[in-house]
């Protein structure tokens, strides 16, 4: 059988066709290409999020056979690629559940990576038949979506938790099957909070360009508006953006507070009052700024709480009781102040 | 050095009578919360817990309780708004 009989035009990361007495298998690239690194960034960068899905179903690593482990992952392609990417030299079966395009961790949380969707995927592709032992290897990040003694008792299959990070998988299959307690825990460097800042810059356009409109639309009446006062009472407002966006999530663990938004609105605090400084800008119109980015920012920071591996409801929860009410207060006193400064002429 | 959230607010509970020891919450918790010690579970970090229901899930005999759930402030404030539960508004875009 050839590949065109299969399907047409077989989807990039495919290079193959393995052919077992269970049936014929698209065999996984193990290596990401420039087109696979392409897209993961655009969707880092919040393009091409949708439709960046894998088609749910049995993939073959290699040339498995009977004995060879089941890997099970989303069909979210950054997932499945973080997954092939480090198989390299391994025959293994890979297990797509259909998560609707949603990374693992996140999927599980809203259940669809769950024990359902994953016991009506061993029925519907055979896996009782595909191998001979009853094990499957899943990313300990599922877990708040699987219940493996369920699993167990309605498929017989037994569910093993693998490494947190993909990266660990040939070590664990190495390591029989046993993951060390680094690799059980989640971690949060530097480096994984910086692929999430191009995110959280996209989602906070909104809120700066609101404050530059409500500067503009301040600006206007007077005078003596130049472009580079325009400019001066701007500049702030954008910088209240990068200290919720980016700094405050850069530099997490240095900021003093346990609480988001309080990080945020301290580093909004004390750049804003650099900045201030610098721009030689004194008196009411400081107070109006201190008052407005540092609720910008703090309200960004409080955002970013989702992105995180380690934030409880409970904590969110408790956190916004006093920090929303505090930004609204804030920054609605900032709006009067600015429309006082006006009438004032200042 | 690992981040750390608000204190004192974790809702998980753990009923050492039902415990049979087996060591599953002690594997899936993503942030070592639980240690087994003479065949039962015991919770040895509760802080560092973010209440993702893991543990609870996964105990064959029911000894765990935690109100599960996502800590993402822009998901309850959108449930807030609709009316509905918390909902990151985000499903089918992959941006968590
Ligand atoms: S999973 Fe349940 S029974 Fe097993 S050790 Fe933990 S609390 Fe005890
Ligand atoms: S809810 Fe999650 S973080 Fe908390 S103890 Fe259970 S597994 Fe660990």
């Amino acid at each position: 059988m050839g590949e065109n009989d299969k399907n047409p035009s077989p989807p990039h990361y495919i290079v193959g066709w393995h052919k077992t007495l269970s049936g014929v298998f698209p065999v996984v690239d193990t290596k990401l290409t420039l087109r696979d690194k392409l897209f993961s960034f655009l969707v880092r960068l919040g393009i091409k999020r949708m439709g960046y899905m894998v088609n749910p179903g049995v993939y073959a690593v290699g040339k498995p056979g009977g004995d060879s482990p089941i890997l099970v992952t989303a069909n979210y392609k950054l997932s499945f690629d973080s997954l092939r990417k480090h198989l390299g030299a391994l025959d293994a079966w890979i297990l797509v559940l259909d998560t609707k395009g949603i990374n693992v961790w996140c999927a599980a949380g809203k259940g669809t990576f769950g024990t359902e969707e994953l016991i009506n995927k061993l029925r519907a592709f055979n896996i009782p038949f595909l191998v001979r032992h009853r094990h499957l290897i899943l990313p300990q990040l599922s877990a708040s979506g699987i219940a493996a003694h369920e699993v167990k008792r309605s498929t017989g299959f037994n569910v093993i938790y693998g490494p947190i990070r993909a990266s660990d998988i040939p070590y664990f299959l190495k390591n029989g099957c046993k993951a060390t307690k680094e690799m059980r825990r989640v971690t949060f460097t530097f480096m994984e909070r910086l692929v999430l800042i191009p995110i959280e810059l996209i989602q906070s356009w909104k809120i700066v360009l609101f404050a530059l409109l409500f500067q503009v639309l301040l600006s206007f009446p007077s005078p003596d508006t130049t472009f580079l006062s325009l400019v001066k009472n701007t500049l702030p407002y954008i910088n209240a953006a990068l200290s919720g966006a980016v700094l405050t999530p850069l530099f997490l663990p240095f900021i003093p507070g346990r609480s988001f938004a309080f990080k945020g609105g301290l580093t909004g605090f004390f750049t804003t009052l650099f900045f201030c400084l610098l721009l030689d800008l004194k008196g009411a119109v400081l107070l109006t700024h201190l008052f407005l980015a540092p609720s910008i920012s703090s309200y960004l920071a409080l955002n970013f709480t989702g992105a995180t591996p380690f934030t409880s409801p409970s904590g969110v929860k408790k956190e916004m009781k006093f920090s929303i009410p505090l930004i609204i207060i804030l920054s609605v006193s900032g709006i009067f102040l600015s429309i006082y400064n006006l009438w004032r002429g200042i | 050095m690992f981040l750390k959230y608000i204190k004192n607010v974790s809702t998980l509970e753990l009923n050492a009578s039902s415990c049979r020891g087996c060591g599953m919450c002690v594997e899936v918790c993503p942030h070592g919360v639980f240690a087994l010690s003479r065949n039962k579970a015991v919770v040895v970090d509760k802080d560092a817990c973010m209440e993702c229901g893991a543990c609870m899930r996964n105990c064959p005999f029911e000894a765990i309780r935690v109100s599960a759930g996502v800590g993402c402030a822009a998901a309850m404030i959108n449930g807030k708004l609709k009316g509905t539960s918390p909902d990151c508004g985000c499903c089918g875009t992959g941006c968590c």
